[in-house]
């Protein structure tokens, strides 16, 4: 493997990414799967890194998943978007900043539209005024916050308290990078390195001091695919493409898959308990899960954020022989109760523990 | 009073150049042949065997470095000629380096480049160790070793056809013809040098338009045991072991299909060549939509340009092999000829 070629690659899909001032749009599904990741992006930003991050409790759904379920029509989607952006444009904001995925390839897929297709601008304006009598401007960039992690990913490592080091062994974690599909394989232009070779989550990786695993199915969909997932008798499609991933990944024994897409982050963590559950197989090291972590989780981890704060409990594979690797002391008692002392609910059948 | 010896400008010294230069040196016309490599000779340089019967490349050097060892000949080398204007009858070509050339007459014939396989990022040339072109298989055949990049012989190569050509996700709609044939000769030349291997090719169509090239195609099966999928492969990656992993859809069985690999060969196609399309943008001359120059006649005027004293040879027009590339060079000659003789 040649790093020259991907980094040939990757000068070539470079996009811009604001240093500051982000009009954040929230995922539906991020927000109960992994309660913490929102939070943690926003404390990042505000506190670490002292940006500005405006958000309007008024922004919804983007309907994508039933635009890709086939029941959202393409001119609806594009009003609701057209709609947050009119919010962004009421509130001074040029710079959107997307959580999730599948807006995020949303949103791409509509400027991608209005640059080639102008009338159907016009047309979104004119629905949009005749709906909301609101107007609104084409943002000037819309960035994935995995492009803002990666942007600050140096800035990050330069506050790390813990890195993706083995503390015992001094070698850098193994770490498998997912991209959501939507995020660049639609336009490759609007990822950081594109389709084949993303370097959205590579960067931060290698910043970090982890090494990351090139694995044969590295480009395959995680199996959510809305209608494999959505349309119940399809499931298995999901399982299986899942499965398929873990499958080639488990000779490079990972210590920690991370994800950039709502989505693929769900699956490959619930997926692993499934398969347990099915057959009896794990798929990471000493007959552990692998655990799977949204890149600002594994910025929280770097950057000593409590794991249970950011809710690193409630992934079915749970994360403490990553956290011992890194030297993070987290008490596995605490990880169930709140601040006040009550205690959470727990899941049952959890992996490694 | 003596009429002055014509003189014609020969833009690109590869295969159709040097046929060209030749031709009108015989007729005791004055050439000036300007080649952009340190020597005439153009990709056939670099191939070591040609098909269909896998003659030595050196066979057709030796004839087209014999064409153009003539006293009417002056070769330029390291240079391209940039641009063509007109003053009166005179034809006058900028050359690379800011030096002019006035002649009666310009052929371009300024070739093609290889397809750059890295745009095929899918494939990882430049990042899979074990990925090479046509190209780079043929260096290999030059230094009579086929060996992966540990310098271990591959037990299983691939070739992949059609890489840049026929695809529209990398604005090529065009089949660059050769490619087929190329990896028949070239797989049956794995073979011969590596029996113990395994060889597989993945296309698109199989398009044996030459003569002998059918035959050659049959013999790859009953001979040499060449295995042919009819599939586009989607993309490759490696394994633990550093082997690559194809996937790709074997279209005949009516399935998707994934296959280990020591070595990956792509056949890479042909398009306009960048000095030919600087060429081209700087004078006025018409480009297809497959980016060649847009000759102005398909049927009986492929080598007119449709500018006075500017023709074409060539695969500045379109890809051809050369055996079509000779005979399209002789049809530019006769065309540049008949205009100096009717002004």
């Amino acid at each position: 493997m040649k790093l020259e070629g991907k980094k040939r690659i990757w000068a070539e899909y470079q996009k811009e990414i604001p240093d500051d001032h982000f009009f954040y749009v929230r995922s539906c599904i991020r927000q109960t799967f992994f309660a913490g990741s929102e939070q943690v992006f926003l404390k990042i930003l505000r506190d670490d890194l002292g940006k500005d991050v405006f958000e309007d409790p008024r922004h919804t759904t983007c309907t994508g998943i039933g635009y890709h379920g086939d029941v959202v029509p393409f001119e609806t989607i594009q009003t609701v978007v057209a709609r947050h952006f009119a919010l962004a444009t009421e509130a001074g904001y040029r710079h959107i900043a997307i959580s999730c995925v599948t807006s995020f390839g949303i949103y791409s897929e509509i400027l991608e539209t209005w640059k080639h297709f102008p009338e159907t601008l016009a047309r979104t304006r004119e629905d949009l005024y005749k709906a909301t009598g609101r107007t609104f401007e084409v943002p000037e960039t819309i960035s994935h916050t995995s492009d803002i992690i990666y942007k600050f990913r140096d800035e990050i490592a330069r506050k790390a308290k813990y890195n993706l080091v083995d503390i015992k062994t001094g070698k850098p974690l193994k770490v498998v990078e997912h991209i959501g599909c939507h995020y660049s394989k639609m336009f490759p232009k609007y990822g950081v390195g594109g389709a084949e070779f993303p370097h959205v989550l590579i960067g931060m990786i290698e910043a970090w001091g982890g090494d990351v695993i090139d694995y044969p199915e590295r480009r395959h969909c995680c199996g959510f695919g809305f209608r494999q997932y959505l349309v119940q008798a399809n499931r298995g499609y999901s399982l299986f493409a899942s499965r398929k991933k873990f499958e080639s990944m488990e000779p490079y024994q990972p210590d920690l898959i991370m994800a950039n897409c709502p989505g693929c982050t769900m699956f490959m963590d619930r997926w692993q308990y499934t398969i347990k559950e099915i057959d009896g197989i794990t798929y990471g090291a000493d007959g552990h899960g692998i655990p799977v972590l949204t890149y600002e989780e594994v910025a929280g981890l770097v950057l000593g954020y409590d794991p249970w704060d950011m809710g690193l409990q409630y992934h079915n594979v749970q994360s403490l022989p990553l956290l011992a690797r890194m030297g993070i002391k987290a008490d596995p008692a605490r990880r169930f109760l709140a601040k006040d002392g009550t205690r959470l609910p727990e899941p049952a059948n959890l992996i490694n523990g | 009073m003596k009429e002055k010896r014509k003189h014609v400008i020969v833009a690109g010294g590869g295969v159709a150049g040097m046929e060209a230069a030749g031709s009108l040196a015989e007729m005791g016309i004055r050439v000036t042949l300007v080649e952009k490599g340190e020597d005439p000779g153009g990709h056939l340089l670099q191939w070591h065997a040609l098909f269909p019967g896998r003659r030595p490349a050196e066979e057709v050097r030796k004839y087209l470095r014999k064409r153009i060892a003539h006293e009417n000949i002056n070769v330029i080398t390291r240079t391209t000629v940039e641009k063509i204007r007109h003053h009166g009858h005179e034809v006058i070509a900028d050359l690379s380096g800011g030096k002019q050339e006035r002649a009666d007459a310009v052929i371009v014939a300024t070739g093609f480049d290889l397809f750059d396989a890295h745009r095929k990022e899918e494939y990882g040339y430049g990042i899979y160790d074990n990925v090479i072109t046509s190209a780079d298989l043929e260096d290999m055949f030059n230094r009579k070793k086929v060996a992966r990049a540990d310098g271990s012989p591959p037990s299983r190569i691939g070739f992949i056809h059609c890489v840049g050509s026929r695809d529209e996700k990398v604005n090529n709609n065009h089949c660059s013809k050769v490619c087929c044939v190329t990896a028949v000769k070239q797989a049956i030349e794995v073979r011969k040098l590596l029996p113990e291997s395994e060889v597989f090719c993945f296309y698109m169509d199989m398009r044996m338009f030459g003569p002998y090239y059918e035959e050659l195609y049959r013999e790859s099966q009953e001979v040499h045991n060449v295995n042919y999928i009819r599939g586009k492969v989607s993309e490759a990656s490696v394994n633990i072991n550093n082997r690559l992993v194809i996937k790709v859809e074997d279209t005949l069985a009516g399935r998707p299909l994934k296959m280990e690999l020591d070595l990956m060969v792509l056949m890479v196609g042909m398009e306009m060549s960048k000095p030919g399309t600087r060429l081209a943008e700087a004078s006025g001359l018409n480009t297809g939509i497959n980016r060649f120059l847009e000759s102005a006649d398909h049927h009986y005027g492929s080598n007119l340009s449709g500018v006075a004293g500017i023709f074409y040879a060539g695969t500045c027009t379109a890809p051809m092999n050369i055996t079509d590339t000779i005979s399209h060079s002789r049809a530019a000659v006769e065309e540049t000829v008949r205009y100096l003789g009717g002004r």
